[in-house]
């Protein structure tokens, strides 16, 4: 059974994006489609998560080529715990599509893409070798490039434009420094890299291709200084695109980051992971910043995802189990929090007319349920206990502290009081001033407004959910983090899991 | 021929980088096409330049005999033009979409999602136009 | 559309088919020689790219008869379909099963054959939906 649910990310996604296609017209259909969907992809997500769990590494040889020369696909309990991220987090925004998107964009393929843009992130993060990697983060970009522009506003056109040629680069990049590696060695599967850079006679460039994957990655997950496509594109499409994006796309490129350094590049963890830790303090301190200028909520959150990318790298360049294990917490707790800030900027958006901050207010006295849900992530962001936020910050401090790396440690609290600052702002201007002008009820039936609100008070419940039962989820990513820092056990179950 | 195919990779990619800085999205996107190119015949080069045999194994035999053709970089390439050519369709449809709404070709003119948003429909209705904060 | 080139149109019309029986012949022969599902694909697209030129978008649409979106799904279906049936034998997924007897004209007949299939349709009719959209506006 194992062997099969190892496709199921890919093969659900696909399945249910041909299903929308062939229901092009039948939009209802498209609806069902779409929520039944990511639930049967969530549900396998979590099947998938307890094989793991119990059984160990599942690998599958594609077309029953033996590996080095097929392509693997491979699920450790890290990759096993984003594809149930991704698919919780897809179910959500499923649900919430049903009462925020528009006709004309359901109309030009919102939800088969929405598949497509789900399979490419699955792909990527259940593949074993690193062109196809590549050929998922395309499958998952070209999804997103058609969605960024759908609807063709002028500011999501100008949007549009930015990142595609931004992340058109990386992945250029990302195509040459596997051109190189290849050269190299000879091999393009991850475990029989893991094996050969071990042994390496040009270990110079080794770190070179180690830095050009650096960059790559780093176009794509927003990181410093590399990070300015995502400001200017992210806040232009309807929100809960951007939720999505949020949710995914800088995470896969932040998963990418995570495998290739705990898998392959180790032959000069002084430098890459020095180099990552310090990306990572600008990274939290720039996009912090960054959001403390803005007025339009989204792209102030905009600007927090950057931030929270930070302290996700702080983990990766500590390397050591409680770090990792801290940052695949984080990575939990922050694709959730981030969404459903974004969702509730829409809700506000529908009730006050306006993402502008200056021209909102008065949410606290006419909608205290809404001010409730805002409060929950936004000071889960910040780091106040006893929400996830706080419990993945700890962890990530005190992981730095017993490496006596201060410096970080210290950029990581002080960001963390700017964004507590950056969520007040949030809170005074759109909640606690008196509204500037009349708030309208949401409008639409019962159903719409049910499908707006269900996503938002389900994952204000996570969000508590992941800070009260901190334990478990902790244990599991300790139990995760062991096994990335262990690549033998990769390349075993890769290479001599041979029949 | 890898020394000849070095120094062309090179120029492509000069050509490509220098063309992708320009302002006028047009050249951007020649500048891409160009960038596609220049990686697949960089691919081409690093799979080693090998006038051989095809890597099969002869009947009765149990090893490769040397020389024989690497066929996997082929195989990348071939998938990589398959990508470019899905994605640069879409950049050609996406800038030509983009040059008849917003009414330039011209990079420098295009920051108005990088400043205060201008152009959403919530700042038509808003009392008070806020500009430059 | 400026005016229809009646050399274009009659070239067309006799082009068509001979490059549609091409791109058939690409896609039987792809899986040992030079060919496949995607520059057969391609090649079909040409055919009726080759008749849109001459004789505008609406004519090639209705000469087409069904949806570049539909080909894209129906292909995706196909290719998807073969991949999986090495389940039903208890192989990995997409593993190559190939029939013993190969059949006249066709040849050696497996589910990589019937996966080319897939892609061909989903090459075809992604091409034409870009070029109809483009050609439309």
């Amino acid at each position: 059974m194992g062997d099969y649910l190892v496709l199921f990310p890919l093969i659900v996604p696909l399945f249910f994006a041909i299903l929308s296609l062939f229901a092009w017209r039948a939009i209802t259909w498209q609806r069902v489609l779409a929520v039944a969907g990511t639930l049967i992809l969530f549900s396998s997500g979590l099947a998938l998560l307890d094989v793991v769990t119990r059984e160990g590494i599942r690998t599958v040889q594609i077309g029953n080529w033996p590996p080095p020369y097929g392509i693997s696909l491979v699920v450790d309990a890290f990759s096993a715990l984003m594809v149930v991220i991704a698919g919780g987090l897809a179910v959500l925004i499923a649900i919430f599509s049903l009462g925020s998107m528009d006709e004309a964009r359901l109309r030009y393929g919102f939800y088969p893409l929405f598949f497509v843009l789900l399979m490419g992130v699955c792909g990527a993060f259940i593949t074993g070798d690193i062109f196809n990697l590549y050929v998922w983060f395309e499958v998952m970009l070209m999804a997103s490039f058609v969605l960024i522009a759908l609807g063709g506003e002028r500011a999501q056109l100008e949007g549009a434009l930015k990142y595609v040629i931004l992340n058109l680069l990386s992945s250029a990049l990302f195509l040459s420094a596997t051109a190189v590696l290849y050269s190299l060695t000879g091999t393009l599967n991850m475990a029989d890299l893991s094996i050969r850079l071990r042994t390496t006679i040009a270990p110079d460039l080794v770190t070179t291709v180690a830095v050009m994957y650096l960059i790559a990655f780093s176009i794509k997950a927003a990181v410093f200084p590399l990070f300015f496509w995502l400001p200017a594109s992210y806040h232009t499409p309807p929100v809960t695109v951007t939720a999505l994006f949020s949710g995914l796309l800088t995470k896969v490129g932040v998963y990418a980051l995570i495998r290739v350094f705990t898998l392959l590049f180790l032959a000069d963890v002084a430098f890459t992971h020095t180099l990552i830790l310090v990306l990572g303090g600008f990274t939290m301190v720039t996009g912090v910043l960054g959001a403390a200028a803005q007025y339009d909520i989204r792209r102030l959150l905009s600007f927090h995802i950057i931030s929270q990318i930070g302290y996700l790298l702080m983990g990766l360049g500590l390397f050591s189990q409680p770090a990792l294990a801290a940052t695949l917490y984080f990575m939990a707790h922050v694709i959730i929090a981030k969404a459903v800030l974004f969702l509730i900027a829409e809700v506000m958006y529908r009730m006050g007319g306006s993402f502008d901050l200056r021209h909102l207010g008065g949410f606290y006295q006419a909608y205290p349920w809404l001010a409730l849900g805002f409060l929950l992530p936004a000071l889960s962001l910040a780091g106040i206990p006893p929400l996830s936020g706080f419990f993945g910050k700890l962890a990530l401090v005190q992981a730095g502290l017993a490496q006596g790396q201060f410096g970080i440690v210290s950029v990581s609290l002080a960001v963390s009081l700017l964004t507590l600052f950056s969520m007040t702002k949030i809170w005074n201007e759109g909640f606690w001033k008196p509204a500037p002008k009349e708030l309208r009820p949401l409008s639409g039936s019962m159903g719409q407004r049910v499908a707006l609100i269900l996503p938002i008070a389900l994952m204000g419940l996570i969000t508590l959910g992941l800070g009260l039962g901190a334990e478990p989820v902790y244990a599991f990513a300790e139990q995760a983090a062991a096994q990335l820092l262990d690549p033998g056990a990769y390349v075993a179950a890769v290479i001599g899991g041979l029949p | 021929m890898t020394l000849a195919l070095a120094l062309l990779i090179g120029v492509l990619f000069t050509i490509a980088l220098y063309l992708m800085m320009r302002r006028n999205l047009v050249k951007v996107l020649i500048g891409l096409i160009i960038l596609s190119n220049a990686i697949n015949l960089f691919i081409f080069t690093l799979g080693r330049l090998v006038r051989g045999r095809p890597p099969l194994i002869p009947a009765g035999e149990t090893a490769l005999q040397p020389p024989y053709a690497d066929p996997l970089p082929q195989a990348l390439i071939l998938t990589a033009i398959v990508i470019s050519f899905g994605v640069t369709a879409f950049a050609i449809a996406l800038m030509r979409q983009a040059y008849q709404v917003l009414g330039t070709s011209d990079l420098n003119e295009l920051r108005d999602t990088d400043i205060q948003p201008r152009y959403h429909p919530d700042y038509h209705h808003a009392e008070s136009e806020e500009e430059g904060h | 559309m400026r005016g229809r080139s009646e050399i274009l149109a009659t070239a067309a019309r006799y082009l068509m088919p001979l490059l549609i029986v091409f791109s058939i012949f690409l896609l039987l022969r792809g899986h040992n020689e030079i060919g496949g599902g995607f520059v057969g694909g391609l090649v079909a697209s040409v055919a009726i790219v080759l008749y849109m030129l001459a004789e505008g978008v609406q004519a090639a649409r209705d000469l087409l008869k069904i949806e570049p979106r539909l080909l894209i799904a129906i292909g995706l279906l196909v290719a998807l379909s073969s991949a999986m049936l090495a389940w039903m034998v208890n192989q990995p997924f997409m593993t190559g099963l190939w029939w013993k007897h190969p059949l006249p004209v066709v040849g050696k007949v497996g589910t990589p054959l019937v996966f080319d299939l897939g892609v061909y349709l989903t090459v075809m009719g992604t091409t034409l939906m870009i070029l109809f959209t483009l050609a439309e506006d």
